[in-house]
């Protein structure tokens, strides 16, 4: 029996830490940060209760998480930890510390925007911004899918042939903090889809070993090859995984990336995490009045869907890349990295970056509706800029100096940014 | 009470071996004594320093039982999820270790180790104090002690180099309630030795902070570096004690220090120091003898 | 065995050769110490005590005991002279390498 039929209502963080604790893990460390705390607070209630039965530590900061957490999972230990935004800065190090020592370990973050200016609201830069950390990275959409991520993450991580840390993302309050039906698997079922964990990769009483090296110019390259490799590797077992979730537990997610009425769509918009959720709503009413849309919902960033991108979306106009972050000076990085995968492709369609929904700032059903109407005016009139922040509540041209105009009004340069 | 360790009964296996540390290292001599007195059923960690930097270049791996290099500020942390994952295993007789340098311990470490205290975890944690940044080229650490010329405090001019007196560790780790905690130095090994030994046995946190000279940063002889470790204990500089059972014990108290200046002056580190240096010195260690002759008991052995 | 061996060792010519994640063997040596030698100690066995302090203090552990005498692993000595320093006995002497 997968399901005992039974259904809770769950927040995003409270079917965290119902996954996590299906997924059986040794160990797990506990620093709290809004909007993260529920799920460590959940956890903490669960061990002292005696339905987690886990070693819980309180450590005295997020790089002391991940590092405990690469200490125990050194010795063989199933292991968990969870974060946001600054905690996920402060362990920056340690990020690619449990990449390269090809630690499995599995870490929530609460997607949150990153300070200056404070913001306890969610975006997307604190995890985008560490995408090169050599971490598997998946957005999901619902509390449904973060709860059964949890656990297909610990197969996928934990599979020898991957042996990389995964990075579950939760959008912070939106997801985090809301509340939907969830349906939870019984142990019984977790226990036969997630085998316990198996390593040679660790210090053994038995077979002693030393961890964490250093490798000089002549070696290291390789181990770093050997990492890529694996993280590309891990694109099929993602995918199997995906597959076998579904058979089991009738939960298919569609792998790497999932259209949704993409397949003849003249305008796909990219999405990632929960606002594909509203996009979805947006898609359906667009397609009622006539207009030939749909969305692709990127699951992970890290192995990069490129194929996939490319494939479901060979037959659009126009692709829009809806993304709550940017790189200052430059463009969204989910826009980067689609750009780069459709040169790759061969397939150079017109692609516009929407950011949206920085430091909490909500994304409406009008502002997606939009975002397809942009995408259709583009293609007739392609925009100077293809980077847009959505909803920005000011104006942006540039405003010359009176002086300097020798006394004449001063005018609107240019438009600098679409409002 | 633990058998008493000595060379005759010392394991004679080797758990620290073919390492690349300079030759004379009193931080290799804290590592490869610990390591005996621990044996074979041992996890170990290190930080980036001296000790990571010597033993760990891939293929030449010096350390005979089980060890991983932790991050710098991550050595107590590492240690405790070491120590969170062999009970979450049910793994039985094992020591958890770990050997950080100054800054791994007094700086960029003393967040997690304060917080690994906090949470008396079984582990031992052992603080190899060559009194500077060694790894990265002799820069002040907080644990360099007043007048040391530095690469980062080089005595030029009328500077006397370090101008502030070493981070008292061995009082803060006290101050947190540890289960038991130890100073120690390499020029006093039997000591050391049965520290060590104590650790092996306490329920909770340990934490020793072993005197290690490191004659390239200090501009000494290499073979000179045990006397010099005996030498600072006997000047006074440094003190043999412990803090176990909320009590402080000091293992050693020399009837009569021996000189300062002739400590000092075997080290190049201290040759631009001049008489009324050497005054200041002296004064800031009688006044720290006070306090610890005042208020802590005596006991001439150690480990009990 | 006391001591770490030193292991025949070439480097891996396929990538599946590499060690997964900074993992490997417990005391794996692939070379020696000795050239860093300028000089080298020389044990009088006939003024030896055995009290073991050379042994003891050896920052590189190489003095180890056979049967009843002492011995020095001559590969790993790196002639730091602290023996020679603390010998009470002054059975070990440091003798100047010939370059």
């Amino acid at each position: 029996m997968t399901t005992d039929g039974r259904k809770v209502f769950a927040s995003g963080n409270e079917a965290v830490a119902l996954g996590v604790r299906l997924a059986r893990p040794h160990v797990i460390a506990a620093y709290p940060i809004t909007p993260q705390t529920t799920v460590v607070e959940r956890l903490a209630e669960m061990a002292e209760d005696g339905s987690l039965r886990c070693e819980y530590m309180h450590v005295e900061s997020e790089h002391s998480a991940l590092s405990a957490m690469m200490g125990a999972s050194a010795i063989g230990a199933r292991t968990f930890t969870a974060t946001s935004s600054q905690g996920l800065l402060y362990m920056a190090e340690c990020l690619h510390y449990a990449s390269g020592g090809r630690f499995p370990i599995v870490m929530m973050n609460a997607n949150r925007a990153l300070a200056l200016p404070w913001s306890i609201y969610g975006d997307q830069r604190d995890s985008l911004s560490q995408l090169d950390c050599g971490w598997i990275q998946v957005y999901v959409e619902d509390a449904q899918e973060a709860l059964d991520m949890i656990i297909q993450a610990y197969v996928v991580a934990e599979h020898p042939r991957v042996l990389t840390p995964v990075m579950v993302n939760l959008d912070g309050f939106v997801l985090t903090h809301t509340y939907e039906l969830v349906e939870v698997p019984t142990q019984q079922a977790v226990d036969e889809f997630l085998p316990s964990f198996q390593t040679t990769n660790k210090m053994d009483l038995a077979a002693p070993t030393n961890m964490g090296f250093t490798a000089m110019p002549a070696d290291y390259m390789e181990f770093k090859f050997q990492q890529h490799r694996a993280m590309l590797d891990a694109a099929e077992i993602i995918a199997e995984t995906d597959r076998a979730f579904g058979k089991k537990f009738g939960r298919p997610y569609g792998g790497l990336a999932d259209g949704y009425r993409s397949d003849d769509a003249d305008f796909i918009l990219l999405t990632l995490g929960s606002v594909t959720g509203t996009a979805r709503v947006v898609v359906d009413q667009l397609r009622a009045e006539g207009h030939k849309v749909g969305l692709v919902k990127i699951r992970f960033m890290r192995p990069f869907p490129a194929a996939e991108l490319a494939f479901l979306t060979r037959k659009a106009k126009a692709v829009g890349v809806l993304e709550k972050n940017i790189s200052p000076g430059y463009e969204g990085t989910v826009f980067t990295n689609v750009n780069s995968a459709f040169l790759n492709a061969g397939r150079l369609p017109l692609v516009l970056n929407f950011v949206a929904g920085l430091g909490g700032r909500d994304i409406s059903k009008a502002d997606i509706a939009q975002m397809f109407e942009q995408l259709a005016a583009g293609v007739k009139d392609v925009p100077n800029d293809r980077v847009i922040f959505v909803n920005l509540q000011v104006d942006t041209y540039e405003q010359s100096d009176a002086k300097t105009n020798h006394g004449e009004e001063p005018q609107p340069a240019r438009v600098l940014l679409r409002p | 009470m633990p058998k008493p360790i000595t060379a005759k009964n010392l394991n004679p296996r080797e758990f620290f071996y073919g390492h690349k540390a300079c030759g004379g290292c009193g931080g290799s001599v804290a590592v490869r004594l610990a390591l005996k007195v621990l044996g074979e059923r041992t996890f170990t960690a290190v930080p980036a320093g001296c000790m990571s930097s010597v033993g760990f270049i891939y293929p030449q791996l010096a350390f005979g039982s089980n060890a991983i290099i932790s991050t710098f500020p991550g050595t107590a942390s590492m240690l405790s999820g070491i120590a969170a994952g062999a009970r979450a295993l049910g793994l039985q007789d094992y020591h958890v270790v770990g050997f950080a340098g100054d800054g791994g311990t007094a700086d960029i470490g003393i967040q997690a180790l304060s917080g690994a205290i906090d949470r008396h975890d079984r582990i031992i944690y052992i603080c190899y104090n060559n009194e500077a940044y060694m790894n990265t080229g002799v820069q002040k650490s907080g644990l360099t002690p007043f007048g040391a010329r530095t690469t980062t405090t080089p005595a030029v001019g009328q500077t006397r180099g370090t101008l502030t007196n070493k981070k008292n560790m061995f009082e803060i780790v006290a101050a947190h309630g540890i289960d038991y905690a130890a100073t120690a130095s390499v020029g006093y090994p039997q000591d050391y030795l049965a520290k060590v030994n104590k650790a092996k046995s306490v329920a909770g946190t340990s934490y020793i902070h072993v005197f290690a000279p490191c004659p390239t940063g200090w501009g000494a002889a290499s073979d000179l570096s045990i006397e010099l470790a005996k030498e600072v204990v006997d000047c006074g500089l440094w003190y043999l004690a412990e803090y176990h059972n909320a009590e402080f014990r000091l293992n050693r108290n020399p009837k009569a220090f021996t000189s300062i200046q002739s400590y000092l002056t075997k080290q190049a580190r201290f040759r631009h120091l001049v008489q009324k240096d050497f005054e200041s010195i002296a004064k800031e260690r009688d006044r720290q003898w006070e306090h610890i002759r005042k208020t802590w008991a005596h006991s001439s052995q150690a480990g009990l | 065995m006391n001591r770490p061996k030193l292991q025949p060792f070439s480097r891996p010519k396929h990538i599946d050769g590499f060690p997964i994640g900074t993992c490997f063997d417990a005391g794996h040596l692939v070379d020696t110490n000795a050239g860093w030698r300028t000089e080298t100690p020389e044990l009088n066995p006939g003024l030896c005590t055995g009290c073991l302090l050379c042994y003891l203090l050896c920052p590189d552990g190489v003095i180890f005991q056979v049967d009843s005498q002492l011995a020095i692993d001559y590969d790993f000595c790196k002639g730091c002279g602290i023996c020679a320093h603390e010998c009470k006995a002054k059975a070990i002497v440091m003798q100047k390498v010939e370059l």
